[in-house]
């Protein structure tokens, strides 16, 4: 006999399991085998104009990979700062260098112990962590219930999200926008006047030469 | 197997011939279109993984990542064409009529 305070989580247990059939088992391998693939062909390209290309296509990968773990708001930012505003800026980097790749001269084995033993430390620490969606996780049991609870009476806004944004970290949110909107102007200013200013410089050169 | 689930899997053929595309492309203008069409199965994809989950309202993240390839793709053939993003390029066209 089920208990009184467990049958509130079977709904949310039952959505999950459904969710993670053999199809999705199948689309979660194609995308990781695509994404070692285009890391590969990263590495061995030498063209950098591909390798800039290839990197927008991973992070499009990436962010699909997030889409499936239900984190379409981290996908979307993954997509596009990784793919909208990333191939821009290393295309604006290709542009002052030159188009290929020179043959690195020092051997490639101590970096690759490097990133082997990085990897392997990174996938001992998802160890114990809780099983994707698991219903007893610590996200589900921590502070959640606490911030449904509270919301509707404290705040009143049918988003608890919204809620936990605008109101229990208003600060918060308030220090992120002064931060994304300084970051902005910066670049805004970077985009636009430095271009012209070197331009000005190169003009001065020429006639300097002439 | 429904019919989404096949639809996922063509989806996931033709981003491999893509792929395919994307690294022997010849030429500039064949990556750039690789990494264009990428983006577009990429909406795709999204769209199926909604019905697939039967929560068709990722159509609107699909709309959001249809607009961020357009506009991304106009961003990289403008660098292509100025060799800047923010000028208006008339004034380096005119340079180049100079030149």
């Amino acid at each position: 006999m089920p208990r009184p305070g467990t049958s509130d989580h079977d709904p949310i247990a039952d959505g999950d399991t459904k969710g993670r059939g053999t199809i999705e088992t199948f689309i979660d391998l194609v995308l990781f085998t695509m994404l070692v693939v285009v890391a590969l062909a990263i590495v061995r390209l030498r063209s950098l104009f591909a390798v800039v290309m290839l990197a927008g296509v991973f992070s499009l990968l990436s962010a699909l990979l997030l889409v499936t773990l239900d984190a379409v708001d981290v996908a979307f930012t993954e997509a596009a700062v990784g793919a909208g505003i990333s191939t821009v800026l290393l295309l604006g980097t290709l542009a002052l260098t030159t188009r290929f790749e020179r043959p690195s001269s020092h051997s490639p084995w101590l970096p690759l112990f490097v990133v082997v033993v990085t990897g392997a430390a990174l996938v001992y620490g998802t160890l114990d962590m809780p099983n994707f969606g698991a219903a007893d996780a610590p996200a589900q049991t921590h502070v959640w219930p606490d911030y449904v609870a509270r919301v509707p009476h404290e705040i009143g806004v049918p988003n608890i999200v919204t809620a936990i944004l605008a109101s229990y970290r208003g600060y918060d949110t308030m220090g992120e926008t002064a931060v994304v909107f300084t970051a902005g102007i910066g670049v805004l200013l970077l985009i636009s006047g430095l271009g012209r200013r070197r331009r000005e410089d190169e003009d001065d050169d020429r006639e300097g030469e002439a | 197997m429904n019919m989404f689930a096949l639809a996922a899997i063509a989806v996931f053929v033709a981003m491999i011939l893509i792929l395919v595309r994307l690294f022997a492309g010849p030429t500039l203008y064949d990556r750039v279109l690789a990494l264009n069409l990428f983006g577009t199965h990429t909406v795709l994809f999204i769209g199926i993984l909604g019905f697939l989950n039967e929560r068709p309202d990722f159509l609107d993240i699909a709309l959001l990542y249809a607009l961020i390839n357009f506009v991304g793709t106009i961003a990289v053939l403008k660098f292509f064409r100025y060799r800047a993003i923010g000028d208006s390029g008339h004034d380096r066209a005119q340079e180049g009529a100079e030149q």
